[in-house]
């Protein structure tokens, strides 16, 4: 079988997979990273958002030997050693953004990204818009949208901790 | 109540227990179990909504490589059929049809994704590509599709021996009385209207994972379940036989459930029994398209109904006739969906003093139809909803002040409705007004006009709703046919130190119970919420239960600890008067302090917890030692939330296209324990509910095909489709449960689908439009707008 040499989460591996062996798979199953979930087979929910060389990807529309030589963050590789969470983490769960959790990790990594790239900041209508590619089923996005516009201004240094939300 | 510092009790927005887990890629759903010497399941699904098997031939498949296993049917023969666990009678008093589900296809398929055989092999490739050598014979037979095609004079019969495809034909109210009450109407509204079938979602898809150890004659099985204790004793006692002391069932973090994941699947009993035959772990887990063909799906009515009124705009009567489809099989609750969750809400919040309904459920070549959020009660709300609307417009009356005149009144609870069901508590003036105030009911024409002003159409919908949850008095339901008690059980466990684990029958998979509950504890016995644990999803860990559906878990559950904290208090001051030679009626415990009323003896918590477990000074021939309390709790009625929903949208005419523009929720949900997240579940359940109304539906091809199998031909809401969503709660309490709780997890898809179409109507009320059926899509606005002059190019 042939091999791909990556970095996930700083972590050099080289690993052995089929030709056919997506990115997910050999998060999961190879890596045993579980963090990262499989939600469709159409690329349509983002539940497998990881980043690969700094941008975000449905790792479940990647072949893992496309990622030969790629540096790959995951959900696990987010906070910092010490456990301090990244200010996105932080705002879901200031904002209550989550509910059962499946569509998190995808949903985080995809809405670093969206902020990272927008550093003039993003406006409600642009936050949705920019969440295209990700399904939640218990939120209703309320609360993610909400979480993802205080987590930019953290991100992008116009404040320097989290806006509370409100009680 | 109490409080403590930080304020962590009830009433209180504390941050979720479960975030760090999930936001950290730490959490544990079904699909993360990986066993040692773990083999994969493949299950080969028909391609037919219906067939007869003439032969499988699995020759090739067996010699494919890595396959362990390969079963059929045949090789399931002995095995028991997946069980329904409510039994309707008929209107002649006989019982409904009940014919078998079986595990795996035996000589016959009967839906599109029907189960045929199950490859085991060494890896998930493995398993897929083997099953695709499997060679089926097929005999394809006409398939009844829909509720209509399987009434057809002729009609292909699902089941044999189950005659013009009717499960049952059941009725509640009295017809006579309901009969005459029509007699005597000012005015008769006759409407009729479709519930249209929904794809749940859950964004975790089902999973299941079978382990056996041959030594020792213990299975496990791991899935993504709601209510772990109800599939043992489904699977144990009806399908595999099997003990329960022999079998472990653990629902760990489950992704999203919405009610899809209460019923017992195939896919449980086959990894299950074929761990046991192959003495090797067994993980199975579903594609998308496979949960959208196999996971049950919701809704599916199609009604006539019929409402009486005086001249004055008060209901006098309403007849439902509704058929409700229940798919190829019985799923374990799909019998009671449309009969005691649904024609028992027709009263709704009014004083219709007569409601009579008769529904018949109808098989047809599809798969399972099951409880969705809300379950019964969004239909019949719906209809209601949608029906006085219409009967407001025919009357000439305005569409809030006709429901205000038929509200049930603050002073008539407890109020019995003709439709059995006993209200205990509710205020359905006070949430209509708020939400008509916090959305701006009475300046909506000036919007109106500014949005005419820009060529758009706007529109603003009401829902007054109601709802009956917090499943259920177990007398009162097997009295109706259920097969089960509906009661919770919560055990304490006061650790040596103070801290408390709590073991409960009922089960998170979003609800966010880990902290919910939690405040229970803090709020009562005063111990910080960081030294609370709430452990759920494991039969080899909690002493009973059965789960989370139907806005229980509070109502019932929560009951069931508050019922089992009472002991540990009555204990614990038994402790406390011993230590302090005081009688036990002079301790007094507040805060996590007992203390000898009107003196400054005081003993701690930890004190009293610390004596409990190392009872050297001790009344040890009165109590026994350790502080560890077990309680079941039955619940003694239904709990009954209610609202308001107002929603407005603008249609933009060139394109048929809605847009929600505002959405207010104003719920009674009882007492609310977490603002934050009984506001969550709401925005959640509204964002579900207008889905419904505007996205949503399950397509069938007349031949069987579910041609709406994928997230790229079923619409999920996503981001851009939904409005911010206003949510307030207005608190009456349960009478009857001691934490007066009456649940959120399924309000906002209850109430919201009638707001939506009711304000889309509004907003085409130019166009001479009586009603929409769900999903407005554009499409179908888009018609009604250009009605009279189509393009030339039709």
């Amino acid at each position: 079988m042939p091999q791909v040499t990556l970095t996930v989460n700083g972590t050099s591996h080289t690993v052995e997979v089929e030709g056919r062996t997506l990115l997910v798979e050999l998060l999961r199953e190879n890596l045993r990273l579980t963090g990262t979930h499989i939600g469709c087979d159409t690329s349509q929910c983002g539940a497998c958002v990881v980043h690969v060389n700094g941008d975000s990807v449905k790792s479940c529309t990647m072949l893992a030997l496309q990622a030969d030589g790629a540096e790959v963050t995951t959900i696990e590789g987010l906070a910092k050693p010490d456990g301090t969470l990244h200010p996105m983490q932080e705002a879901f769960r200031e904002y209550h953004a989550l509910q059962c959790g499946f569509c998190t990790p995808g949903m985080v990594m995809s809405a670093i990204d969206l902020v990272q790239k927008h550093p003039q900041g993003l406006s409600e209508k642009e936050i949705r818009e920019g969440l295209e590619g990700n399904l939640c089923r218990c939120t209703g996005y309320h609360n993610i949208v909400k979480a993802i516009a205080a987590a930019q201004e953290v991100m992008h240094g116009r404040r320097a901790e989290l806006a509370p939300a409100a009680e | 109540m109490n409080v403590v510092t930080p304020f962590e009790g009830i009433g209180a927005s504390v941050k979720r227990k479960e975030d760090l887990r999930f936001l950290s890629g730490r959490g544990q759903y079904t699909d993360d179990i990986n066993r040692p010497r773990q083999t994969y399941a493949y299950i080969l699904r028909s391609p037919h909504a219906h067939a007869a098997i003439r032969g499988i031939d699995l020759a090739a498949a067996r010699a494919m490589p890595g396959v362990v296993a390969i079963f059929t049917g045949e090789d399931m023969k002995g095995i028991g059929g997946l069980p329904c666990g409510w039994q309707i009678h008929n209107k002649d008093g006989s019982p409904m049809a009940e014919p078998p589900h079986p595990v795996l296809a035996q000589g016959k398929v009967r839906h599109v994704g029907d189960s045929v055989a199950v490859v085991i092999a060494e890896t998930k490739a493995q398993a897929r590509d083997a099953a695709e050598a499997i060679l089926v014979d097929y005999d394809v037979l006409p398939a009844a599709a829909t509720m209509e095609a399987a009434l057809a004079t002729g009609a292909p019969q699902v089941h044999d021996g189950v005659a013009g495809n009717i499960c049952y034909d059941w009725h509640i109210g009295d017809p006579a009385v309901n009969a005459a009450a029509f007699q005597s109407a000012h005015k008769v509204v006759e409407f009729e209207l479709v519930n249209n079938r929904l794809i749940p979602n859950a964004m975790e898809p089902r999973a299941a994972v079978g382990d056996y150890d041959p030594t020792t004659g213990d299975y496990t099985l791991y899935t993504t379940s709601q209510n772990p204790h109800v599939i043992r004793l489904l699977m144990g006692a009806f399908v595999l036989q099997l003990p329960e002391h022999k079998l472990r069932v653990v629902a760990p973090d489950v992704g999203g459930g919405f009610g899809s994941k209460i019923f017992h699947y195939a896919e449980e009993a086959i990894v299950t029994w074929a761990a046991g035959k192959i003495a090797r772990p067994v993980k199975w887990t579903a594609d998308r398209t496979e949960s959208f063909i196999t996971d049950a799906h919701g809704r599916d009515h199609v009604t006539k109904a019929r409402l009486a009124l005086d001249a004055n705009g008060k209901f006098l009567a309403l007849h439902v006739q509704t058929l409700a489809n229940m798919g190829a099989y019985l799923s374990t609750f799909a019998t009671s969906v449309p009969t005691y969750l649904y024609a028992t809400l027709l009263a709704g919040v009014y004083t219709t003093p007569t409601v009579y309904a008769e529904v018949k459920a109808v098989f047809t070549n599809t798969t399972p139809v099951d409880a969705y959020r809300g379950a019964g009660r969004p239909e019949a709300t719906f209809l209601l909803e949608r029906l006085v609307d219409v009967a407001a417009r025919e009357m000439g009356m305005d569409r809030v002040e006709i429901r205000r005149r038929n509200f049930i009144p603050n002073d008539a609870f407890p109020y019995q409705t003709p439709v059995a069901l006993q209200y205990d508590s509710g205020d359905y003036v006070a949430t209509l007004e708020q939400a008509l105030e916090s959305s701006g009911w009475a300046s909506f024409e000036q919007r109106r006009a500014e949005a005419k002003a820009r060529g758009k159409l706007r529109g603003i919908g009401i829902s007054t709703y109601l709802e009956a949850c917090g499943i259920a008095p177990s007398a009162v339901v097997g009295a109706l046919g259920a097969r089960a008690g509906l009661y919770e059980v919560g055990t304490i466990r006061v650790h040596p130190t103070g801290s408390v684990t709590v073991l409960t029958g009922t089960h998170s998979h979003g609800q966010g119970h880990e902290t919910t509950l939690a405040q229970l504890v803090t709020d009562r016995l005063g111990v910080p919420l960081a030294q609370v644990d709430i452990v759920h999803g494991d039969t080899a860990k909690i002493p009973f239960g059965m789960g989370t559906y139907g806005s229980r878990s509070l109502a019932v559950g929560g009951s069931a600890m508050v019922k089992a904290m009472d002991k540990i208090v009555a204990k614990a001051r038994k402790i406390a008067a011993h230590l302090m030679e005081a009688s036990v009626e002079d301790v007094e415990f507040d805060r996590g302090t007992f203390r000898v009323a009107g003196t400054d003896k005081t003993k701690s918590w930890g004190e009293i917890c610390l004596t409990a477990y190392v009872p050297h000074n001790y009344p040890i021939e009165e109590i026994e030692p350790g502080l560890d309390e077990t309680a079941f709790y039955d619940p003694k009625n239904f709990t009954y939330p209610g609202g308001c929903h107002i929603c407005e949208v603008e249609i933009d005419p060139e394109t048929g296209k809605v847009d929600v523009v505002n959405f207010t929720a104003v719920d009674d949900v009882g007492r609310v324990i977490n603002p934050m997240i009984v506001e969550g579940q709401v925005q959640g359940g509204v964002a579900q509910g207008i889905g419904q109304a505007l996205l949503e539906t399950a397509v069938y091809d007349e031949a069987g095909q579910l041609l709406s199998a994928s997230f790229m031909d079923y619409q999920m809401p996503r981001a851009e489709d939904l409005p911010p969503v206003s949510v307030a709660t207005h608190t009456t309490l349960c009478t009857h449960n001691p934490l007066g709780v009456k649940g959120c997890g399924e309000v906002g898809a209850i109430g919201s689908p009638p707001a939506v179409i009711n304000a889309v109507v509004d907003a085409l009320q130019d166009y001479g439009v009586r009603h929409i059926e769900m999903p407005a899509t554009p499409a179908k606005i888009w018609n009604i707008i250009n009605a009279g002059h189509k393009l030339a190019a039709e």
